[in-house]
């Protein structure tokens, strides 16, 4: 696994001089190995089609304080052994000023591409249990993960949720199809509820720790289950429930090596894979055989 | 040792796999089923979705059965004839099955027609087996005269008659290809084998001895899960080789010791065990259907 711990910039005089004299790494957050941070308006931070966002993103330039942040790994490679994956997410505030009155707030997401899939719910019929309802969802993603200060209602703004989506049951919202039934909420409600209880949608409060108003980091586990895509990580900065400043970058998540290899093979040349399917299974059945007799006559 | 599975994309535990096959093929070499009624079902619990425990399960079959069908075929007890008839059946019925599968995992009730399937069939061939065995241990106990080599029944008065030699049988080539047909589409639907349905048909309406019964089971199972197997694979890209190898390794191993014990034990007290072990299957997915779920709600990702 590449481990490329990237530190873009830390604006505060002080870190900033440590960094200068000690890292080769630029200082200038438009000139670092990650993506810049790209003009507002045109964020790509939810990747997905959903309701048109509502409002506009702060301006930059106007915003006394803004987000730096790097990540340990830019990529995560699913081995034949992948048990999951720890990344860690850090970062620094820049700030020309002062550092204002009032509480600093930060949350981190993590989501993995979204997937259709299918809600059911089963009902008895005749005695026994059966499904018999259905919401489809469009797109849901298979991981997300918020990481936070804070008591997230607190710290979050419903109307700055609704325009970054970053709450769970937002998350969803925007993504459902036409249902088949009258109330799709307990639908997106459980998908929400199966989703936390497998660890693949999490809400993690206080998992970020925020230094002196400035520096903060927080780990965010990836499970073992995962799916392949580019992963998105989104750091939201706050203050009084209101967003001052986002950042966003990519995590790939790949198969590699053998997983690679067959993942390819089953989906590009099915005939081959099942037919090499079928031979390990045989030459397994005819060794074992041959192998019990050689020992049983010993 | 976790390890994860490239097409089912889980992560699980490499040993809880290696005994899961390993105790499927002791099952498989000591009573002529594939076992893939056991395995599926624990594919499922430990989290592989079923899609892909069906296909997988099809292929670790295979391998259990090509196994068991070797040392059956050292024995000398395989009706190869008997074997053949059955196959062309199964052939059809596994192709069919296939179709009737994605129909199902369409309209999001595979799971149910599945244990709809297992709780029907175990339970009555469970129940027939039982209550034959039994009758048949009393029999052995108070020796009651000459017994009858099989009972002639309406099987024996259709056309098409063919001789199975192996199995001293002079029967219609209809019962068996039926028979045939319904253990395939069983193998593509439940990822089994059939064996299970298969055992009893064979010993109860085509009046085979007991002796042939599993050799030649096995020889029908090893082609038409082969088949089953690679319609998967060919058509929906669902077996998972990672998980299949690590059921195989257990499964080949299980079934040798499996066929090692069955030559020591008594046949009826063989059916017996097969009889209480399929009514305990059929119990508990019993109770899975009937009993209220502990949640009503469940999450499908749609098929690639």
């Amino acid at each position: 696994m590449r481990a490329l711990a990237l530190i873009l910039a830390l604006g505060l005089p002080g870190v900033a001089g440590a960094q200068d004299s000690g890292s080769t790494m630029p200082a200038d957050p438009q000139g670092g190995l990650l993506p810049p941070v790209a003009a507002p308006g045109q964020w790509p931070l939810f990747p997905d089609p959903g309701l048109p966002r509502s409002g506009q993103a702060p301006d930059p330039v106007e915003a006394p304080e803004q987000v730096v942040a790097g990540l340990s790994d830019s990529s995560v490679a699913i081995t034949t052994s992948f048990d999951g994956s720890d990344i860690l997410i850090y970062g620094a505030v820049r700030r020309e000023t002062p550092i204002p009155e009032g509480s600093l707030d930060v949350i981190v997401t993590i989501e993995a591409p979204s997937q259709p899939l299918t809600v059911w719910q089963k009902s008895r019929r005749a005695g026994i249990w059966v499904n018999t309802d259905r919401v489809e969802i469009g797109a849901a993603p298979s991981f997300y993960a918020v990481a936070t200060t804070g008591p997230l209602d607190q710290i979050l703004s419903p109307d700055w949720d609704n325009r970054y989506r970053i709450s769970l049951p937002l998350v969803m919202r925007g993504f459902e199809g036409a249902p088949e039934v009258e109330d799709s909420v307990p639908f997106t409600e459980a998908l929400i509820r199966l989703r936390q209880q497998n660890g693949h949608y999490r809400l993690d409060e206080g998992a970020v720790t925020l230094v002196e108003d400035t520096l903060f980091r927080t780990d965010i586990r990836l499970p073992a289950n995962l799916l392949e895509g580019d992963y998105r990580a989104r750091i939201f900065l706050l203050r009084e429930g209101q967003v001052i400043d986002a950042y966003s970058a990519a995590i790939e998540v790949r198969k590699v090596g053998l997983e690679r290899w067959l993942y390819v093979l089953a989906f590009e040349q099915p005939l081959l894979y099942g037919l090499m399917s079928l031979a390990v299974a045989v030459v397994a059945g005819w060794g074992a055989s041959a192998a019990f007799r050689k020992m049983r006559r010993a | 040792m976790q390890i994860f599975l490239p097409i089912a994309e889980v992560s699980v535990n490499a040993f809880t796999l290696i005994g899961l096959g390993g105790l499927v093929g002791v099952m498989s070499g000591l009573f002529g089923v594939g076992g893939g009624f056991l395995i599926t079902p624990l594919l499922f619990f430990i989290g592989i979705p079923p899609a892909i425990a069906v296909a997988t399960g099809a292929n670790q079959v295979v391998a259990s059965s090509v196994s068991g069908v070797l040392a059956h075929m050292r024995r000398k007890t395989v009706d190869f004839r008997m074997g053949g008839v059955l196959l062309a059946g199964g052939l059809v019925g596994s192709a069919l099955g296939v179709l009737v599968f994605n129909l199902l995992q369409r309209v999001g009730q595979v799971e149910l027609v599945v244990q709809l399937c297992y709780v029907v069939f175990l339970g009555l061939i469970g129940a027939m087996m039982l209550q034959e065995s039994i009758r048949a241990l009393r029999r052995a106990r108070h020796a009651t005269g000459r017994r009858r080599l099989h009972q002639h029944n309406w099987v024996h008065r259709l056309p098409l008659k063919m001789k199975f030699r192996a199995s001293g049988l002079y029967i219609s080539v209809i019962p068996p290809a039926l028979v045939g047909v319904a253990v395939g589409v069983l193998a593509a639907i439940m990822g089994v084998g059939g064996g299970f349905i298969m055992v009893p048909a064979m010993i109860y309406l085509l009046g085979m001895p007991t002796k042939v019964v599993v050799g030649t089971s096995l020889f029908q199972i090893t082609f038409v899960t082969a088949f089953t197997t690679l319609m998967h694979a060919v058509n929906y890209n669902t077996v998972d080789v990672m998980l299949a190898v690590l059921l195989i390794v257990g499964g080949v191993v299980g079934a040798q010791i499996g066929t090692t014990l069955g030559a020591r034990l008594r046949a009826e007290q063989l059916r017996i065990l097969l009889a209480l072990l399929v009514l305990a299957v059929c119990f508990k997915l019993a109770l899975d259907l009937f009993l209220t779920p502990d949640d009503l709600f469940s999450i499908s990702t749609r098929v690639r």
